[in-house]
């Protein structure tokens, strides 16, 4: 079990609800992944559009809903983002992001812990999306994060874990902070790799979506995520260079 | 009155927010709202005057990740 804001969750898997090709697909997705939180935004609206529909499907995956701020470049675009979804949603839980690079998506700390600061302030449950920095990560963590999201990789890149020795340090430093790995994840050995770190959940989206079984990958990275979980929490063995015979050497018989 | 409604020019008779939203056939539960970038809460829509110019922000649930 994990436990973000007092909240426990059946999984250690969270996944995103855009990009799927069709709403079944995005649905059995979710079924074989096992998710208990989804992703969402919220978007400019036509008379007559889809919000409604979409709102349908998402209720109907029964998973506790995570609204983003996707796309805000700054604090006050943000903050008035998560305020549209809190009401939306009926949820006080936001995935705060604050872009501040436009080729790497990479956040703008500045902006982030601004952000952090009002909506906290303001009730919300705040999941930033942050880098591995540290000193950003105490910052937040002031601003009243309960929960830090720092990404594996650049959103939508499928590259993994970019800097394993910032991911490290940042775990090492905050052991008792809830801690997902979001964003940049492509496949499950990945996924297995955060969860062996001892981070405490992954969130990912493209890496689900744009395979060409989703609902087979869904399944594969929630197995990863088990079983990378499993291996962090039996405590590995420390590699080492000389090898070290695995079967006893007393008592072979002696036949040279 | 003319006001922006999502990045576009709109023409609304109307006086307040709920009204507006109305009159664009968006009356509905399934959105929410910002008034010159400011969050508008629904409970507060039918007491939010309107002003020519106004910048109206109307969105829905979305697919996000």
């Amino acid at each position: 079990m994990v436990t973000f804001y007092g909240s426990e969750l059946p999984s250690r898997l969270m996944l995103g609800t855009a990009q799927y090709p069709s709403p079944k697909v995005l649905a059995e997705a979710f079924r074989r992944s096992g998710a208990g939180i989804a992703t969402v935004s919220v978007r400019r609206e036509a008379a007559g559009g889809e919000g409604g529909a979409f709102w349908d499907l998402v209720r109907e995956l029964g998973v506790r809903l995570l609204p983003n701020t996707a796309g805000c470049h700054t604090a006050r675009e943000a903050v008035t983002t998560a305020r549209m979804a809190r009401e939306l949603f009926g949820t006080d839980w936001i995935k705060l992001e604050v872009i501040g690079h436009a080729d790497t998506l990479q956040p703008d700390p500045w902006g982030l812990v601004e952000a952090a600061r009002i909506l906290s302030d303001d009730g919300f449950k705040v999941f930033p999306y942050t880098t591995e920095d540290l000193v950003l990560a105490e910052r937040l963590i002031e601003a009243g994060c309960e929960v830090l999201m720092p990404w594996g990789a650049p959103i939508g890149t499928g590259l993994g874990l970019a800097n394993r020795y910032g991911l490290r340090s940042l775990r090492a430093q905050f052991p008792q902070v809830p801690m997902v790995v979001d964003a940049g994840l492509g496949r499950p050995s990945q996924a297995a790799e955060a969860m062996e770190m001892g981070f405490d959940a992954v969130l990912l989206n493209t890496a689900v979506a744009k395979a060409d079984d989703p609902a087979a990958m869904a399944e594969g990275f929630a197995r990863a995520v088990e079983a990378g979980r499993l291996g962090y929490e039996a405590g590995a063995m420390e590699p080492r260079d000389m090898a070290a015979p695995s079967t006893p050497l007393i008592g072979k018989a002696f036949l040279a | 009155m003319r006001i922006m409604v999502n990045g576009a020019p709109r023409e609304v008779a109307a006086e307040t927010l709920a009204e507006a939203l109305e009159a664009l056939g968006q009356g509905g539960d399934t959105v929410a709202t910002a008034l010159n970038e400011e969050f508008v809460p629904a409970a507060a829509r039918a007491r939010t005057l309107l002003a020519p110019g106004d910048r109206v922000e109307i969105v829905a649930p979305r697919q996000g990740g």
